[in-house]
């Protein structure tokens, strides 16, 4: 009997240190494992970081005006003024839908027969 | 299950013994004996094994221990951590952003880049190599540095990107490089008065302290570089495209009226945040130039002559002399004034520009800016109620605005403000203000009266019941004042379709710095309020010595050089600012709209 509990006894100790361990290294192991995200989480931001300066400077206003004036002929932006604003009355309802092809080989054929 | 107890005198052995006349005890001796033998092997073979078992467990628990303190004792030590440290900052200054998200600054990681002489293999070819990538580096000059007793030296602060490609391709293992934080204002010079500039702090191999050196980058330095923050951006209450639209429109205006500078001031009238504020010439914030050692140092681009030069701000001061005598009772818009001129007051004469007749009404007189009748109406108030005034609207002050070299600009005013001062000082001269104070005034008047303070930080609460310093009505008045002067008087050049200006012109003789006034140098300044019934923006635009050399003979007064100018930048901010332009006002009221964003 005595025996028996000194074996199970020695078996828990054995059991709950092998447990212990384990949350131990499992912790270690996250530990590890948040470190290195959050390593690739900087340099993430740091690449954001960098492309949204980058994303800056090709749209700071200079370059932009630059770009307006050099494609002008396709383009045709100027600055807006007053004449660009409208009121939403002067906006015509949509037509009615176009004629198709369709429609009009009908009219045609239709015609053609009177 | 042990097996079956032999006994000690077993039946068959003592019938044997006794058959064979044998004493049958010796039997049971020999059996005790045996069983003893027995015994003693048992205990034996338990002992042993307990001892093994022993000898196991101790052999095992050192061993452990042994192995555990061999592992400790080659592995690099390892702090023990209670927990892993929350959220990173990404950069150690946090970025400058307008009031819509725009990167007005942000930070970025570059290299350094610092020799160490004695790691290095091929000397010339490393000096040879730099000179070739950095254009300002001397070949010799760098071979010498390398050859010296120095282990070690800076090369460049800071590398791009392909330079340091370029030098990492020398394959020099005595050249390194260091992580480095850097400064960066994509948009050049854009707002380079109200940013400021950078510099760098204790510099190290690994790092080195970003620094602001003045605008708000100075001002919010602390905060910039705040770890607490984790990064929040600074945000302004500028608008990029309105800040590039006025600083292109002005730039144009100034090479055009023959300036040789000019200022503009931007502000939401009813809150007095800033939305655009320049002061050209300009510099780069990129690389701000050092003060200057000589000369006048409001000519170096670094001043800000919006919100540092004080200057006579001529006939715009003559609104607050109205303002305050229609809202103390002493006069209405259709008052009569006598305005026979000259003025003479002891030794001082008072003179208009042109003769305006015996006697004008005080809108007239506003509208056509007439000094005697300003004068004489300062003469009704009074020294003592007028210093009051311009106190409440800020005038005695530096303004009270987030901007170090604004903190530091207190206006010039008389030491003894004596009743020519107040006649003086009522049409503009005399006492010596920025063009920003000149705005918060303005915007003061026009917004129904409340006392704003100017702001450079998005979200400024407007001001309160508690800041009123003009009734309601009054300032109805004076909008209304302001209107007739774009639309009949000094400032009709101002007049922008669509947007109903109204404002004050104001021209003031330059001081010389040996007394007196300059005959042909002028401050011309133009103070906007648009929409004039209900004014959104209040607009200032000075300018440095203007002449506008496209008529007969050249003209210096703000109606001919900063009206125009005015009115050409609000054609081009009020659609940028989503302002819908307004029928023409002999069309039935409507309120201003805006369309949405």
């Amino acid at each position: 009997m005595k025996t028996l509990l000194y074996i199970a006894a020695s078996a828990l100790v054995v059991g709950f240190a092998f447990w212990a361990y384990q949350v131990n290294y499992a912790t270690q192991a996250s530990v590890r494992d948040l470190e290195t995200l959050r390593q690739e989480i900087a340099r993430e931001r740091e690449a954001i970081g960098m492309l949204r300066a980058e994303w800056a400077y090709l749209n700071r206003p200079d370059r932009l005006r630059l770009l307006a004036e050099t494609y002008f002929g396709t383009l045709q932006l100027a600055p807006m003024t007053a004449v660009h604003f409208a009121d939403p009355t002067e906006v015509p309802f949509r037509d009615a839908p176009a004629n198709t092809l369709a429609d009009s080989v009908l009219q045609a054929v239709l015609e053609g027969t009177e | 299950m042990t097996a079956p107890r032999r006994p000690l005198r077993p039946l068959a052995r003592v019938f044997n013994a006794r058959a064979h006349g044998e004493n049958p005890d010796d039997v049971e001796a020999e059996e005790r004996a045996a069983r003893m033998r027995e015994r003693q092997r048992a205990e034996r073979r338990r002992a042993a094994a307990r001892l093994w078992l022993l000898a196991a467990t101790f052999v095992l628990a050192f061993g452990t221990v042994g192995a555990r303190m061999s592992v400790l004792a080659t592995t690099d030590p390892v702090e023990p951590k209670a927990a892993v440290q929350s959220a990173q900052i990404v950069a150690q200054r946090a970025d400058i952003l307008d009031r819509n998200g725009a990167i007005l600054a942000t930070n970025f990681q570059t290299a350094s880049l610092y020799a160490q002489p004695q790691l290095m293999v091929d000397r010339a070819a490393a000096a040879a190599g730099l000179a070739a990538i950095f254009s300002d580096e001397n070949e010799t000059e760098l071979l010498k540095q390398f050859s010296g007793k120095r282990k070690f030296l800076w090369i460049k602060r800071s590398l791009s990107p392909e330079q340091r490609q370029a030098v990492h391709d020398l394959g020099e293992p005595g050249l390194q490089f260091g992580p480095r934080e850097m400064r960066l204002y994509p948009n050049g010079s854009l707002a380079a008065h109200v940013l400021g500039g950078y510099g760098f702090g204790r510099e190290g191999v690994h790092a080195a302290e970003v620094i602001g050196s003045a605008g708000v980058e100075l001002t919010f330095d602390a905060f910039l570089r705040d770890p607490a923050n984790q990064g929040q951006p600074l945000e302004l209450s500028l608008d990029l495209s309105v800040q590039a639209a006025v600083e292109r429109v002005l730039a144009g205006g100034m090479r055009l009226m023959n300036a040789k500078g000019a200022a503009a001031v931007l502000m939401e009238a009813e809150t007095g945040q800033i939305i655009a504020m320049t002061s050209l010439p300009d510099f780069d914030p990129n690389k701000r130039p050092p003060p200057p050692t000589s000369g006048d140092p409001s000519n170096s681009p670094i001043f800000n002559r919006a919100a540092q030069g004080v200057y006579e701000l001529g006939s715009t001061f003559k609104v607050f002399a109205a303002a305050q005598a229609i809202e103390l009772g002493l006069a209405g818009p259709e008052t009569v004034i006598d305005t026979k001129g000259p003025m003479a007051w002891g030794r001082f004469r008072i003179r208009d520009f042109h003769d305006y007749g015996p006697r004008m009404t005080l809108n007239e007189v506003v509208v056509k800016s007439s000094n005697i009748g300003t004068a004489r109406i300062a003469l009704e108030i009074g020294a003592e109620r007028q210093q009051a005034f311009l106190e409440t609207l800020g005038f005695m002050e530096p303004v009270p605005v987030t901007l170090p070299e604004a903190r530091r600009t207190k206006p010039l005013k008389p030491k003894r403000w004596s009743e020519i001062s107040t006649m003086t000082i009522s049409y503009g001269h005399g006492l010596a203000a920025t063009p920003l104070h000149l705005a918060t005034a303005y915007a003061s008047l026009v917004n129904g009266g409340l006392r704003v303070r100017p702001s450079l930080l998005k979200d400024t609460p407007p001001p309160t019941e508690a800041d009123r310093v003009l009734s309601e009505e009054t300032s109805r008045k004076i909008r209304s004042m302001l209107r007739q002067v774009v639309q009949r008087g000094t400032a009709t050049l101002a007049n922008v379709e669509g947007y109903r200006v109204g404002g004050k012109t104001g021209t003031a003789d330059k001081p010389k710095h040996t007394g007196g006034y300059y005959e042909d140098k002028v401050i011309a300044t133009f103070v906007a309020a648009f929409p004039a019934h209900d004014p959104e923006y209040v607009l200032v635009v000075s300018l440095d010595e203007p002449e506008d050399r496209a008529g007969r003979e050249a003209r210096r007064t703000a109606g001919w050089t900063a009206a125009p100018v005015a009115g050409e930048i609000i054609r081009r901010i009020a659609p940028l600012m989503n302002l819908r332009p307004l029928p023409k006002e002999d069309a039935p009221e409507v309120t201003s709209l805006r369309t949405g964003n």
